[in-house]
């Protein structure tokens, strides 16, 4: 299905009568609308640190908890959205700018979020000393961590791979830079930063529904929401309030998944470069279809056209005018009014370079002031606190996390392949089950943790076999999905071949399928390993009424010592993990994905 | 029909560029030239005679190193709003209707929306998109999509049309009938457009569109005939008039070469500057050479053969013709002499070799007449392991190429010493050596 005929099918109707659409998504969204006001008008209430909130484990409550973590969630994308759009142009245009905010980034990225919280609720509390905001912002914040960098950096990465004959023909035509920005770098960028956008909301589900429930030096808030309600269903060991609150982020996850993420990946077909001919797996939505098919929607689509063009061309007319005026100024033969402007002017355009050359300068050396005082801090910190076997030990734990992701990848990739190339090689079957691992790549995990710990409790299992599944039973997803394409886009003519030389059994993998989705697998394999690290942090240590139940492994520390709110602790462990994170990037996935791009890609 | 107001002149223009050892490159060295009223210009050369960074310069997309172009009585050093530009592989914007293409440069003048629509629509119109207005370009065909393009330059109303290679990157029949549209166009005077400067690598292509054709030579890139073309339009491409300007052509274009080749021999011998192995060897695989011998045969009229029907006849541009017979005649396969290739003995050897053979003669020829071959050869020798790193031949080279040329070089080196077996290269650890694979 083109684009053009659902346009065109628009336009035969006739014009004004409203049709039958109308009413369907006028409902749809006020009721959206009406949802989120209702929400965000309970986010500022009266707080006392100390003070129990009290969740009711009432299924009747659970809508209005789902909506206030569907709230935290929208406003925690919009952050990052800004974030995206201001850091990512910055590091693409500016050259002093880049060498701050992308090893920043980088370094951001492998920050496990759930530590983050440790950290930032205190400094929020005392901000909005009186109100529920704090803890509120200190969710939000967390959310963002967990999604804003992956999306700044593709952003980033588009800039600064802008076709050059775009560039050229903006340059030719003589766009302004604002005009560049908006009518070129932003649709050019819009497919892969709307992927990484829907991806980080998946991801960020997870993390919400954990960081709603903080606890933090011995003290517990709850923040109205799914996340709390299992946090207190586990306390008082409710299983039928886990079940509700499961089915509940079923329905929450199914309406982000039919009224957002489908219609964007719809959306942003029309800014792909080439016609999605070569995948025919063609993205569809209903919900899309329904907003085109809308008459009394087109006004508000008018009226948005309206903005649009006033936003992207009227600055320019200004800057325009302006510059006009001042060509005439210079040219009449009239002295400038301001005369005694001139001479600083002057001044300031012969001292420019030297200027700008020293800023340079200033800029870097203290970039490197900062690392290095912030080094000194944090070494200082933790060695005042903490022994050198102790720090030991640490590493000794972070290397037991890193063990178990290491066998879960194993395990999992040995179940998945089969499977994942089964599905990708069959075009019928993918469609049924993209959107599928798409929507439970979404589903926050940690609210089934329960259902295993009661498992575990009940078999008197042991836990440190039968938690480390948990891990990565979110993440995996990202390794499917990945089979998945990698299989898909093995090209047809070179399985007829090896069909027709009888290539079969072990040789087919090794000779063909393993290779061809080598490149697709490190990337599924790289994501999936990352957001182990993080689950560890929620998996490590499980709860069930009154007995918890603690696994061995860096995850577990971070968690114990960020309850019982020891700082240079939880700073040593997250320290820890990041650098396991860091290193085992670097070491291993990068070099692995330098080996699949140039040994592997069907290219 | 030439006016003597020049729209374009250029002086002592000169564009280089640096390397990685810091030595300057330079890749347009132009004297004089001036482009007037009433005048299409196509520029013509081979790939690297730096005919697209003319184009570019002249754009205000990048400035020169030394020397000044003025458009009118202005100095261009940026982008100029009676300049514009039509693109090789268009440069449309996918996210924007065919319309809303157009529009864009008008947009950036700031006019507004009801004006811009109105003479958008006109333009759209005069090149023939009428009904196409909400298509998006992905929707639309090569020609077509080239269509947007020249409406998306024409409605600035420029008094410069410049063209890079606007009709290669469409079949023979569309760019033809594009072509065609276009020449009405301009012959009718539909256009504000005053003169129209074009790059291209189609002899052909050239003679049917332009007033004056500049024949470029590379190395560095410069413009070596100027050739009048005075045949009215539309042009018949199967005159007399026609074919003899084309064997003109052909004629200056080869003999060039030969001169060029015989020239960088002579004087580079004892030039330590310039070694005689970074000679820039043309960009050509082995089959391909195989295949232009074996055809040749059947092209051969007393020991002749006419370069211009050798072209026409297997569909060569002179981006591929030019390299291949450049390859042949610096192999001593074959020589070129005004226009026409003559098969040398070791040629006619070779066609009747079998594959062994053939090999082995190649190899003979590369040792003997390709000097980076044998400089690689002697390395290799020398080397007590027999393998060297291709990094160490790529750093020798980029001393004297840019990075991109050496790697091209080394390529192009490579792939004719694994066909004469000369030497092994190990793609995985980028290794050249005198092994056989296990």
């Amino acid at each position: 299905m083109s684009i053009q005929p659902r346009y065109q099918h628009v336009a035969t109707e006739s014009l004004h009568k409203p049709n039958g659409w109308d009413l369907v998504a006028l409902l749809i969204i006020a009721g959206i609308i009406a949802a989120l006001v209702w929400g965000a008008s309970h986010m500022d209430t009266p707080y006392h640190v100390g003070k129990p909130i009290i969740i009711s484990l009432d299924p009747s409550a659970l809508p209005g908890y789902a909506l206030r973590t569907v709230l935290r969630m929208f406003i925690a994308i919009g952050l990052s959205l800004l974030f995206t759009f201001i850091a990512a142009p910055l590091a693409a245009k500016n050259a002093q700018a880049e060498k701050l905010i992308i090893p920043f980034i980088d370094i951001a990225e492998a920050i496990p979020p759930l530590g983050v919280l440790a950290i930032v609720i205190v400094a929020f509390i005392q901000w909005f000393p009186d109100s529920l905001l704090g803890p509120e912002c200190a969710a939000i914040f967390v959310i963002f961590t967990a999604q804003a960098w992956n999306m700044a950096l593709s952003f980033y990465q588009s800039l600064r791979t802008l076709p050059l004959e775009f560039q050229e023909a903006a340059t030719v035509f003589q766009l302004s830079g604002w005009q560049r920005f908006w009518r070129i770098e932003v649709p050019y960028a819009m497919p892969a930063l709307l992927w990484n956008t829907m991806m980080s909301m998946s991801a960020g589900w997870f993390f919400l529904v954990a960081s709603e429930a903080i606890s933090v030096a011995n003290q517990h808030i709850l923040l109205p929401g799914i996340g709390s309600y299992i946090y207190q269903a586990i306390v008082n060991a409710n299983l039928h309030a886990i079940l509700y609150a499961i089915a509940a982020m079923l329905v929450v996850i199914l309406l982000y998944d039919q009224l957002l993420f489908r219609p964007l990946l719809v959306w942003a077909d029309k800014f792909k470069l080439h016609s999605s001919d070569d995948d025919a797996q063609e993205n569809v939505s209903w919900f899309y279809d329904l907003l085109l098919k809308t008459r009394s929607l087109r006004i508000f689509r008018r009226l948005f056209d309206a903005f649009k063009e006033w936003a992207i061309n009227q600055p320019s007319v200004y800057v325009m005018q302006l510059k006009r005026l001042s060509l005439h100024a210079k040219q009449s033969t009239r002295p400038l009014k301001c005369a005694w402007l001139q001479k600083p002017l002057h001044y300031f355009s012969s001292v420019k370079p030297i200027l700008s050359q020293s800023c340079v300068w200033a800029w870097n050396i203290g970039l490197i002031l900062c690392i290095v005082s912030a080094l000194y801090a944090l070494v200082r910190f933790i060695h005042l606190y903490i022994s050198f076997a102790e720090i030991r030990h640490v590493f000794f734990l972070g290397s037991i996390t890193a063990g178990k992701i290491a066998l879960l990848i194993v395990l999992t990739s040995l179940f998945w392949i089969p499977i994942g190339v089964w599905i990708g090689l069959n075009p019928r079957l993918r469609g049924i089950f993209q959107p599928l691992v798409q929507f439970l790549a979404a589903f926050p995990i940690n609210l089934i943790y329960p259902l295993v710990v009661t498992g575990i409790l009940y078999y008197q299992l042991n836990v440190d076999v039968w938690s480390t599944p948990l891990m990565i039973l979110g993440t995996q997803w990202y390794l499917v999905f990945n089979i998945i394409a990698g299989a898909a886009a093995i090209p047809p003519e070179t399985l007829l071949a090896a069909k027709n030389f009888g290539v079969k059994g072990f040789l087919w993998w090794r000779r063909l399928v393993l290779p061809a989705i080598f490149p697709y697998y490190i990337t599924g394999a790289m994501t999936t390993a990352g957001g182990c690290w993080n689950a560890s942090i929620v998996a490590d240590v499980l709860k069930w009424g009154d007995q918890t139940l603690i696994a061995t492994g860096l995850g577990s520390y971070i968690t114990q010592y960020t309850e019982s709110g020891d700082f240079p602790r939880t700073a040593l462990g997250l320290s820890v993990m990041c650098i396991y994170v860091l290193v085992i990037n670097r070491l291993v996935w990068h070099q692995l994905y330098q080996l699949a791009a140039s040994r592997f890609s069907m290219e | 029909m030439a006016s003597h107001t020049p729209l374009i002149s250029l002086k002592h223009l000169k564009k280089s560029f640096t390397n990685p050892e810091g030595q300057a490159l330079t890749v347009l060295d132009l004297d004089h030239f001036e482009l007037f009223e009433n005048e299409i210009v196509s520029i013509l050369g081979k790939s690297g005679s730096g005919k697209s960074t003319l184009l570019r310069l002249v754009a205000g997309l990048a400035k020169p190193t030394s020397g000044t172009i003025h458009y009118q009585s202005e100095e261009v050093t940026g982008p100029i709003p009676g300049i514009a530009m039509v693109f090789q592989n268009f440069a449309l914007l996918p996210w924007l209707t065919v319309l809303e293409n157009v529009e864009l440069g008008l947009e950036a003048q700031g006019m507004p929306k009801q004006q811009r629509r109105q003479r958008s629509l006109k333009t759209i119109d005069i090149i023939g998109l009428d009904g196409f207005e909400s298509a998006y370009p992905k929707e639309l065909s090569g020609g077509m999509r080239q269509r947007v393009g020249f409406a998306r330059a024409l409605v600035v109303e420029p008094e410069l049309l410049i063209m890079d290679e606007p009709f290669s990157a469409l079949d023979i029949l569309t760019a033809e009938n594009l072509r065609n549209d276009l020449l009405d166009l301009w012959c009718a005077r539909r256009t504000r457009t005053k003169g129209i400067l074009c790059v291209t690598h189609d002899i052909e292509e050239a003679l049917l569109l332009s007033d004056r054709i500049l024949l470029f030579a590379s190395d560095p890139g410069r413009i070596q005939a100027e050739i009048k073309v005075d045949l009215p339009y539309p042009r018949d491409a199967n005159s007399n008039a026609f074919n003899r300007l084309m064997d003109k052509i052909y004629s200056i274009m080869t003999t060039s070469e030969r001169e060029r080749v015989r020239h960088t021999k002579e004087t580079h011998l004892a030039d330590i500057e310039h070694p005689e192995y970074a000679y820039r060897l043309p960009d050509v695989s082995v089959s391909e050479l195989t295949g232009l011998l074996e055809a040749m045969t059947d092209h051969e009229s007393d020991g002749r053969i006419d370069l211009p029907e050798l072209a026409d006849s297997l569909h060569l541009d002179i981006n591929n013709l030019f390299p291949l017979t450049e390859a042949l005649d610096i192999l001593r396969f074959a020589q070129i002499t005004r226009g026409h290739l003559i098969l040398m003995s070791a040629g006619k050897a070779f066609i009747d070799a079998d594959i062994l053979h053939r090999k082995q003669l190649f190899a003979e020829h590369l040792l003997k007449y390709i000097p980076l071959a044998r400089h690689i050869r002697e390395v290799l020798d020398s080397n007590p392991q027999h393998r060297v790193e291709e990094e160490f031949f790529l750093n020798e080279l980029e001393a004297f190429l840019s990075e991109e040329e050496s790697e091209r070089l080394l390529k192009v080196i490579i792939d004719w010493g694994r066909y004469a077996e000369l030497f092994a290269y190990d793609y995985d650890a980028g290794i050249l050596s005198l092994e056989n694979p296990q």
